[in-house]
């Protein structure tokens, strides 16, 4: 009768481990069982609770693309009891994961249009996903554009990546850290994410705009967005409140009537705007 | 299905017990243990105290207990190993001398549960799980069942509805299929309708507000200062939920030595102050009061919009336990005012 | 208490203080904390032998501290514990006025912390006779029956933290029960993860203890747990000569260290 416990989790067996940023890492994971691999499928967005047997869960999204088949990806930051013991596990190792939960960034109706990603420290992961998942379907949309801010130039994660979006001709990518916290070669912008947006000017026009930060980052980036007329149903965020069972029971995330884990995690400013103010 | 009305005598009852018993059943039933009353497994009907307003825990816990293995777990050379707690080894429960409220509990419970993902660890405990209540002859000033459409004879989500008259035997009200099979298999005990008048034997509980109307007061309430006013004295402890028939918020820990634990969910609180806390450190409900709200708003409001039903029965238990007097059904009369 | 009364509203509209925590009527014949903002609110204040509450914990609240000064009407348990958390740089003479409730029911005033502790000084502040019996009979107690009686009180914890939440010495935002790397106490109200709690929340308040009995009273499935800090405010009478609660100077015991303290703990 196991399939009838929802909080049974999948066993997953790291493939590969790479450190990203200080106290950043993300696992590659693969199924430990090839009939649980056949029947997983999951859309951009979406989220799991990992778990490290003897330590506990720990929420965080799946931060692969659904166009890459065969394995999910995750990044932490090493910060809490969960976390803390994820960082130890090398390839090989054994981890449990439930989901994938929650809903999805509506991306096929999104086709057709321009892009604006806007991500602040680590929260890249969730918003990774979704580039690539767009990467991959590059021809069904116009300009994309991403801008990725962080406190230090260390701090910035998937740097190899970061690299491979610099050199592609279709992707406008615009790096920024924090004031103070750029190298003697860094040439990329010194400033806040909202600062930075609003010196390029972003175009509103047909276009879709994803934002992932922590609350402050949040914050200041909508009035932005607002200023270049960016309308409040094309502004897209996720939002990442505590949980613990991930489907609408445990109680920690709601929002007023509205469940993170069940009628989000991915909100539309307009959504946002209409819940009370308590994220 | 409709309700059959039967006559269960006291000296029935008595045998009713020792019958289920020797049947494999756990019965837990009130018990007086120094200055609390307290559902316990029973050996006999003597066990059992009939003198009490409502136990000071509910008895939600023969569905949601305050701690429920999810799996166990060991480490090995050769790796993990996890196994589902068994389902099928959750013994047979029965709840007798449960009140009305607390029956209506479990539908409350029931919503929670099942909205979405069927949570089946709570499901089939609950399906192994016979709900014969007795009906409220005595009330106190915390009792407020009938403000929240529940009533000291009501027969919701009871399995079987007990209400006892004069000379000591009972009115047995079979309220459902799973409260049949038990009159069937016990038919000798279970007698024609005594034909007495119910009503004469319930305690008055009287309405102090009007539910439908506060509901919807609550949908706009979210900014008021009212809940900064009611909850100043609130020191954040989670008595309230703990008690509370309807209350499901719970945690998942792992319990672990070396190579080998368990995964649990226990009991949790919205009044805790980390309850919600993010690892950055930033906490979405930071003082009591955003917390006094959240309890009272789900209760009164979320559940209502989102699940159809109200998540309080009007048992009063919070506002028993309390150690600052949070008197729930006073703070509800002057909500609906302000 | 008519000039309790008086002197709250005289507070209160001198705006000497923000806030005013008494005690009210309460329902079914309990009262309650009450906070009176407006000069008018003073009306509700009571005081009675029904008023037992420590007050104190609200003085540490995070809504009640912002409110601004506060005066607080405060028997000798709730005096101690200012003194206590004052002793523990968690609260100054600024914060708070202190309307002083003495055993006989009469209001008497403090100029400032020093002519409080003075007052004090003269007062009665041990375990009442009562709690003595009760700790008399723990402690005459085998160590098995101390582990069954034990065993059998704490196996109704729900671990609702009403003792702590109840306690004015326990104003940690982050309890050590609640920090979790490495994870110190098992969350869930089991054997282990009930005895642990609250054995050592018993050391964390041994010396700082000031037997208000405020933990017990709380307890909503009625373990008598102030009777653990009991048995340690006794000991550390014994041991050290120390009483908490009656030096807003004092060093805290637990953190100082002096050559001839006794060491009877390691056996």
């Amino acid at each position: 009768m196991e399939q009838d416990n929802i909080y049974l989790p999948y066993l997953m067996q790291i493939e590969k481990v790479t450190d990203e940023a200080p106290f950043v890492k993300t696992f590659r994971l693969k199924f430990s069982n090839e009939a649980d691999a056949a029947a997983f499928n999951f859309k951009a967005g979406q989220f799991g609770e990992y778990s490290v047997f003897g330590e506990g869960e720990s929420t965080f999204c799946i931060a692969s693309s659904p166009t890459r088949e065969g394995y999910i990806e995750c990044t932490f930051r090493q910060a809490g009891r969960v976390t803390t013991a994820l960082a130890t596990l090398d390839a090989g190792d054994t981890i449990g994961f439930r989901g994938p939960y929650g809903n999805t960034f509506p991306i096929e109706a999104w086709y057709g249009k321009s892009l604006l990603f806007i991500a602040g420290g680590i929260a890249l992961p969730p918003m990774r996903c979704v580039i690539w998942n767009c990467l991959d379907l590059r021809e069904k949309f116009k300009d994309v554009t991403i801008l990725y801010g962080a406190r230090t130039v260390d701090d910035l994660v998937y740097k190899h990546e970061l690299e491979e979006w610099k050199s592609r001709p279709d992707v406008n990518l615009v790096l920024t850290v924090d004031p103070g916290g750029e190298t003697p070669d860094w040439k990329g912008e010194v400033g806040f994410v909202p600062t930075v947006l609003d010196k390029i000017a972003p175009k509103s026009q047909d276009t879709i705009a994803i934002v992932c930060g922590p609350p402050i980052m949040i914050k200041f980036t909508f009035p932005v967005l607002e200023k270049y007329g960016f309308p409040d149903d094309m502004v897209y965020t996720t939002l990442e409140n505590r949980m613990k069972c991930g489907f609408g029971k445990c109680g920690r995330c709601n929002i007023g009537k509205v469940y993170v884990c069940k009628d989000g995690p991915v909100f539309t400013l307009q959504q946002m705007k209409q819940l009370p103010q308590e994220f | 299905m409709e309700i059959e009305r039967k006559l269960l005598k006291r000296s029935s009852l008595e045998r009713l017990v020792d019958m289920m018993r020797s049947d494999g059943n756990m019965i837990y039933a009130p018990q007086k243990k120094e200055t609390q009353v307290v559902f316990d497994t029973i050996e006999t009907f003597a066990d059992m105290t009939e003198d009490y307003i409502v136990s000071n825990q509910s008895p939600k816990f023969v569905a949601f207990p305050k701690i429920e293995k999810i799996l166990d777990f060991s480490i090995s050379q050769e790796g993990i190993r996890q196994e589902g707690t068994q389902l099928a080894a959750f013994p047979p429960v029965v709840v007798l001398g449960c009140r009305p409220c607390d029956a209506d509990g479990f539908d409350s419970l029931t919503a929670i549960f099942n909205w979405d993902y069927k949570d089946e660890l709570y499901n089939e405990r609950l399906k192994r799980t016979t709900l014969i209540s007795i009906s409220c002859a005595q009330k106190d000033d915390y009792c407020f069942c009938t403000s929240v459409k529940g009533h000291p004879g009501s027969t919701r989500g009871s399995d079987i509805l007990l209400t006892r008259f004069d000379g000591g035997d009972y009115l047995a009200e079979i309220v459902t299929e799973k409260g049949k099979a038990l009159t069937e298999k016990y038919a000798a005990l279970f007698e024609a309708d005594p034909g007495i008048e119910k009503d004469k034997f319930l305690a008055e509980v009287k309405p102090r507000f009007e539910v439908e109307g506060l509901v919807q007061k609550c949908m706009g309430m979210f900014e008021h200062p009212v809940w900064i006013e009611q909850s100043l004295r609130c020191i954040g402890c989670g008595a309230c939920a703990y008690v509370c028939p309807t209350c499901a918020c719970f945690d998942i820990q792992d319990e672990a030595a070396v190579s080998k634990g368990e995964r649990i969910r226990c009991w949790d609180s919205c009044g805790f102050g980390l309850f919600t806390i993010h690892t950055s450190g930033h906490n979405p409900r930071e003082v009591q009061s955003q917390r006094w709200r959240q309890r009272v708003l789900h209760k009164f409001s979320y559940m209502p919009e989102r699940l159809g039903v109200i998540g309080c029965v009007g048992c009063g238990r919070c506002s028993r336990a309390c150690p600052v007097d949070m008197n729930l059904s006073e703070h509800l009369i002057n909500i609906a005012e302000v | 208490m008519d000039e309790l009364k008086q002197k709250a509203k005289e507070l209160l509209e001198k705006q000497q203080v923000a806030v005013i925590i008494g005690y009210a009527e309460g329902t079914a014949g309990r009262t309650r904390a009450v906070f009176a903002l407006k000069p008018e609110d003073s009306e509700k204040l009571i005081f009675d032998e029904r008023c037992k509450q420590n007050l104190a914990v609200y003085l540490m609240k995070h809504e009640v501290k912002h409110l601004g000064r506060r005066g607080i009407v405060a028997t000798i348990p709730v005096m101690r514990s200012i003194l206590q958390v004052a002793s523990e740089y968690q609260l100054t003479e600024a914060d708070v006025h202190v309307l002083g409730i003495t055993p006989e029911g009469k209001l008497i005033e403090f100029d400032g912390f020093k002519p409080m502790e003075h007052w004090l000084s003269g007062q009665d502040v041990g375990l009442s006779a009562g709690e003595k019996d009760e700790l008399a009979k723990l402690d005459g107690m085998s160590m098995e029956e101390k582990w069954a009686y034990w065993k059998d009180e704490l196996s109704r914890c729900i671990k609702c933290y009403a003792c702590r939440a109840a306690c004015p010495m326990c104003y940690c935002i982050r309890c050590f029960v609640e920090s979790n790397r490495p994870q110190w106490i098992p969350i869930a109200a089991n054997d282990l993860g009930s005895f642990e709690w609250h054995i050592l929340r018993a050391m964390h308040l041994a010396g700082r203890c000031i037997n208000c009995g405020e933990c017990g009273r709380a307890c909503p499935v009625d373990i008598p747990i102030h009777l653990l800090t009991f048995k340690g405010v006794m000991d550390v009478e014994a041991d050290f000569g120390v009483t908490a609660g009656l030096d807003a100077g004092m060093e805290s015991l637990l953190s100082s260290f002096k050559p001839n303290d006794k060491e009877n703990f390691i056996r």
